[in-house]
């Protein structure tokens, strides 16, 4: 909300600068978000006299100026005007001034080889109103020289944002109330009204709703003639963002932002009949005054006549009701409407104005007779007339709220002890009605007052905030506990462990395409979570998967030319759970892309990732995880999103995945337009077993064998669509007490090797225990393995 | 010069003069193989009587010890040469460059929630955590928003076409201060944590994204005050900017879950057009900046969350996570941090070895 100083002192005695009146404002909560100086924009612009207007030499519509600056010799100015002529006053602007409506430097030129030392300027090209005609006209009086923006009364203009609680801060006055009560000056008594009522009011005025309208009160006045808005009025306005239009609509305008109150003014000649608030039926429609047509329903509140509907209450007037330049009888109308009902009416219909954030946080209840006295007045000032009675429907709540409070709240929840006669002082400017037992009474327009905790709240953003003084919090002498759970444990670990294997972490959006998250889509589960208002469709569906949003930032870095992409990102994927609840599970995910080794002296052409990378992150991050990774069964079904045949999954038991790897099926790829191959890996921490037991930090026992240990190497031939895994776990298996390892370490198909067979070989680790092998022990080793391998079909190479 | 003298002389000159080892080796043997001309030598004093031996014996012997030396020495140095010979075949040209590994980071976002984690540990506070797909009531009504209530349409809410369990929509949570509510519910009081993650506001801009991170602070306990709201933000931003040099302001504000509302500005200088903490905000050159919102938690808060507010109170706050990590870190565009340019992420991540510790500071130095 913006206003003037001049309008501010209007209301407020004070000598105050304003950086005082600023900072006060935002001590006291009114937030200052800017301060514009109108005098600093029209720096360089001075009232001017016109000496002589000659035609222009080179061009008909221009004329040849000379303007006394009421310094030195009078300057010589090119000017389009038609109004411009000898005698009159005006505006010059001189040479280094910037014009406020397009930023255009002044300097001295030549226009059609005619010297120009300035521009007599237009209302619209100093921001002032509209017309672009003719040049400023100033009255005779003006005096020549003075800086404009001084002849104009160019005040400063305060940009406030006022909390949602204060509506009645949404109003000049308001502001100039909490500022008296800060200390910051005197607030002026209010213009008392004394209304000549000429007549009964000749229109029946009625409340059908008085849930949506508990107050309805009008007033006729007639003959009134609806020109412009008086200047002063008009600069208010301007300065607070309002553009003038006629008088009848800135007046209302006028004690909408000086008092917050919202009003509306009939045209008297188009209205028949009573004039009712009532539900809207369904269907209904009304043309408003932004030229768009609504259709109502019952829930919304109207002012309506015999014909329909002049008026969505609170929220904006009808067209064909509204006032014009030659209206000369009006109905006015003053109501109390519920703030619910129109803050629902107003997101049904999508209308946002002043009056609707007023009314929907809730105007001031006691201050209808008021209002309406202030509103006549104000329109007899200006436009003249005769006012009726005022015709009363329904009653505004008029009970008002009582609080037991009690000083020491203050030091108790607000840490900061005030005086009592302070608080008092305070409680009693804000209009507050305080007890000798600390009983408060809240003024009606207090809304927002409830309990203690809001006098409080008063009380010490008045005394002031910076008065509270830090006190620490008690507890924790000594060594902090630890505070993570093991799931934030483990996380980090795994952040670190992959950081540390040279993989990128990205954040990514939680939302995807739809397609996209389509494609990543788990099966048999009740389907994706898709926003009903996105902020556009490519963020549309929360994301099931990790890798998508992976991929696709994988993608964007490929298409700036990026060669090789580790990245890696923690965080949720989000699925449904039960009862139309979230479940959301954390996962780590990992994309690589491009190269894994670029071309190099040493090594030759570049080459790509593949899915043992893959492959070997799962299984790096899962044992930096916890994860019991030897006991992990690498068995397929990755999901369609990846390669069939490259791709698998990690589990302990058949049911419990922890991961799945491998490279991304082609469609995939194709689908995110991405150029292959990517692999990628994805972990669910929540599959992750929880380490058991009690000692957390003791290991297992562990004394180095005394004596070395044996190398044995065998050769088998195998079917060939025997995974090499399965041999391996047989091998291992074959005699636990002696073979503690058996690694692969040729794999042959071809030339000697039969058709349909392959070969593996393997290295299997023997560990001796108290005596060294002897030959007959080794060989009944041997024989175990190849017993062992002999069961999965494997013969030992001769 | 004897005769013995003569053949010393004469095998150290032509062991002296050996070209490599082999011809070192040919000499050897002729002169200490088994026919070699010195072991035909030691031979002859086989046949001697001993006085004879005795007399001649030391001579033959010095002879022979004096051609082994001389034939070691002369291995010695050949093979020194052989080895320097074949040394110099096998130089590198070290200027090439060694087989690159990658070099991973950890998002400035992560690092921050870690730096924030170790800090509030230190003083007593857990970390809580809650889901992003809200029902309705855990992320208004619970906090004191109820339908109808104007600062709902200030939070520029995402909404699902979903019915909550309990009624209501399922939305994305717009603020972190649902956990109070859930926390406080699953716990009872006292409460000291924090709860960081993943916002969603149906915005976006130059400074804005439709997700963004927030830590939320919450203290309830028996006799808390704004007093220890403001210590304890004091006391987390000087040790998450690692200066003492903090000043805050703390100005009356509006929020529906907190009474009273309290915002916080902290005051910056502009240094080489960046926004530097420290300082007054109203000492010359200086600014206040927005911070974060904060209050002490609105009694029908406390006692949607099952508590006795007449028991507890106590105080709630809300910070930007990317914010924190802008200002400490010197990144400038939010809309960076959500793209995964792998570029940014080099240049503004961080080591997998910068774990915040509290001895070490907590703060990743540039």
């Amino acid at each position: 909300m913006k206003f003037s100083l001049e309008w501010l002192k209007y209301f407020l005695e004070t000598e105050a600068t304003v950086e005082e009146i600023s900072e006060k404002l935002n001590a006291i909560g009114i937030e200052v978000e800017d301060i514009e100086d109108p005098a600093e924009k029209l720096e360089g612009f001075f009232v001017a006299e016109v000496l002589t207007a000659a035609p222009h030499p080179n061009a008909d519509k221009l004329q040849v100026l000379t303007v006394d600056t009421g310094k030195g010799d009078p300057l010589q100015v090119v000017c389009g005007a038609p109004n411009a002529r000898a005698g009159m006053k005006g505006v010059l602007g001189t040479a280094g001034a910037e014009v406020p409506a397009n930023g255009m430097k002044l300097r001295k030129s030549e226009i059609r080889g005619v010297e120009s030392n300035g521009m007599m300027c237009s209302t619209r090209e100093l921001e002032l109103g509209d017309d672009h005609e003719g040049i400023i006209e100033l009255p005779g009086d003006a005096p020549v020289g003075e800086a404009f923006a001084l002849y104009n009364g160019a005040s400063p203009v305060f940009d406030v944002a006022i909390t949602p609680n204060r509506p009645d801060c949404m109003g000049v006055y308001g502001i100039a109330r909490d500022l008296a009560a800060a200390g910051l000056g005197a607030l002026k008594p209010l213009r008392e009204h004394v209304i000549e009522e000429g007549f009964a009011c000749p229109v029946e005025i009625r409340t059908d709703d008085p849930e949506g309208c508990p107050a309805f009160y009008g007033r006729v006045v007639r003959g009134v003639s609806n020109g412009a808005s008086p200047e002063w009025m008009q600069q208010r306005l301007i300065a607070a963002g309002q553009r003038p239009i006629s008088a009848l609509v800135d007046i209302t305008n006028y004690m909408m932002l000086a008092f917050g109150r919202p009003a509306h003014v009939y045209d008297l000649a188009k209205l028949s009949g009573p004039v009712v608030a009532r539900r809207a039926k369904a269907g209904e429609q009304v043309l408003a005054l932004n030229e768009k047509t609504y259709t109502l329903d019952e829930s919304m509140t109207v002012i309506a006549d015999d014909n329909g509907v002049h008026d969505i209450a609170g929220i904006m007037g009808g067209e064909h009701s509204s006032v014009q330049p030659g209206t000369t009888d009006v109905l006015l109308e003053i109501a109390y409407f519920n703030p619910e009902s129109i803050g629902v009416t107003g997101r049904k219909l999508g209308i946002a104005t002043d009056a609707r954030t007023r009314f929907e946080r809730g105007v001031d209840p006691a201050w209808l007779d008021e209002g309406l006295d202030g509103l006549t007045a104000l329109i007899q000032r200006i436009c003249g007339g005769e006012a009726s009675e005022i015709a009363r429907a329904g009653k505004a709540p008029s009970e008002a709220k009582k609080v037991q409070y009690a000083p020491e709240l203050t030091q108790k929840l607000g840490g900061v002890s005030v005086d009592e006669a302070e608080q008092r002082r305070i409680l009693a400017a804000l209009d507050f009605a305080v007890s000798d037992d600390w009983m408060v009474t809240v003024p009606l327009r207090r809304h927002d007052v409830e309990g203690a905790a809001d006098i409080v709240e008063e009380v010490v953003r008045i005394h002031g905030l910076d008065h509270v003084e830090s006190v620490a919090l008690t507890g924790n002498v000594g060594v902090a506990s630890p505070t993570a759970t093991p799931a934030q444990v483990l996380e980090r670990r795994l952040r670190r462990a992959a950081a540390g294997r040279g993989l990128n972490e990205a954040v990514t959006w939680s939302f995807l395409p739809p397609a996209e998250a389509e494609h990543f889509a788990p099966e048999g589960n009740g389907g994706l979570w898709v926003l009903d208002n996105p902020i556009s469709e490519d963020m549309k569906a929360m994301r099931p998967s990790l890798i998508p949003g992976l991929l696709s930032a994988a993608k964007r870095n490929l298409d700036r030319g990026a060669s090789s992409l580790r990245l890696f990102e923690i965080g949720r994927r989000y699925l449904r759970g039960d009862g139309g609840t979230s479940d959301e599970r954390q996962a780590l995910g990992v994309v690589l892309a491009g190269e894994k080794v670029s071309r190099g002296w040493a090594s030759g052409k570049a080459t790509g990732f593949d899915a043992f990378d893959a492959k070997a992150e799962a299984l790096a991050l899962l044992e930096e995880a916890g994860a019991p990774v030897a006991n992990l069964m690498v068995m397929g079904e990755a999901g369609e999103q990846f390669h069939p045949g490259q791709s698998g999954t990690l589990r302990l038991g058949p049911k419990n995945v922890l991961a799945r790897f491998g490279a991304l099926h082609p469609r995939t790829l194709q689908a995110f337009d991405v150029d292959g191959p990517v692999v990628a890996v994805e972990i669910y921490l929540d599959a992750i077993p929880a380490k058991k037991g009690k000692d957390v930090f003791a290991r297992p026992h562990y004394a180095p064998p005394a004596l070395q240990s044996v190398m044995r190497d065998f050769a088998f031939l195998v079917p060939k669509g025997l995974p090499a895994g399965d041999l391996l776990r047989a091998i291992r298996g074959a005699d636990k007490a002696n073979i503690v390892d058996a690694r692969i370490f040729d794999l042959f198909e071809g030339q000697g090797v039969p058709e349909g067979q392959k070969s593996i070989a393997v290295e299997v680790t023997l560990q001796p225990g108290e005596a060294s092998y002897k030959d007959a022990d080794l060989k009944a080793i041997s024989d175990k393995v190849v017993a062992a391998a002999a069961k999965l079909e494997a013969q030992l190479r001769g | 010069m004897s005769e013995l003298e003569t053949i010393q002389s004469d095998a150290e000159s032509r062991i002296a003069a050996a070209a490599d080892l082999n011809a070192l080796e040919a000499l050897r043997v002729e002169f200490l193989g088994k026919q070699g001309s010195v072991s035909g030598l030691l031979k002859t004093l086989g046949k001697m009587n001993p006085e004879e031996r005795q007399e001649k014996a030391p001579a033959i012997q010095a002879l022979r010890q004096a051609v082994a030396d001389a034939l070691a020495a002369k291995k010695d140095v050949l093979e020194a040469a052989e080895l320097e010979a074949r040394l110099a075949t096998e130089t590198l040209d070290l200027t090439l460059p060694a087989p690159e590994g990658a070099r991973g980071t950890v998002h400035p976002v992560s690092q921050v929630m870690d730096e924030l984690a170790e800090i509030f540990a230190d003083l007593g506070f857990a970390v809580a955590t809650g889901p992003e797909i809200e029902d309705d009531w855990y992320n208004f009504t619970a906090l004191n928003m109820p339908e109808s209530h104007p600062a709902r349409a200030m939070h520029d809410t995402f909404y699902f076409p979903d019915t909550a369990p309990k009624g209501g929509r399922m939305l994305l949570r717009t603020h972190t201060s649902p956990v109070q509510v859930r926390t406080m519910m699953a716990e009872g009081a006292p409460v000291r944590i924090i709860a960081p993650g993943r916002v969603y506001r149906s915005d976006s801009d130059a400074t804005h994204t439709p997700m963004f991170h927030q830590i939320e602070g919450l203290v309830i306990d028996r006799d808390i005050h704004l007093g220890h709201l403001k210590w304890t933000l004091e006391t987390f931003l000087k040790a998450f900017f690692e200066t003492d040099d903090i000043v805050l302001r703390l100005r009356p504000s509006y929020f529906p879950f907190t009474e009273p509302s309290v915002e916080v500005d902290v005051g910056f200088a502009i240094v080489k057009g960046k926004r530097v903490l420290g300082g007054s905000g109203d000492a010359p050159g200086h600014g206040w900046m927005e911070l974060l919102g904060s209050g002490m938690v609105n009694r029908r808060v406390i006692e949607m969350s099952g508590l006795d507010p007449d028991e507890w109170q106590g105080f709630a706050f809300g910070v930007g996570v990317d914010r924190l990590a802008m200002l400490k870190y010197g990144m400038d565009d939010l809309r960076a941090f959500f793209d995964g340019d792998v570029r940014w992420l080099q240049h503004y991540g961080f080591s997998a070895y910068d774990q915040p510790t509290l001895s070490g500071g907590v703060g990743a130095r540039a």
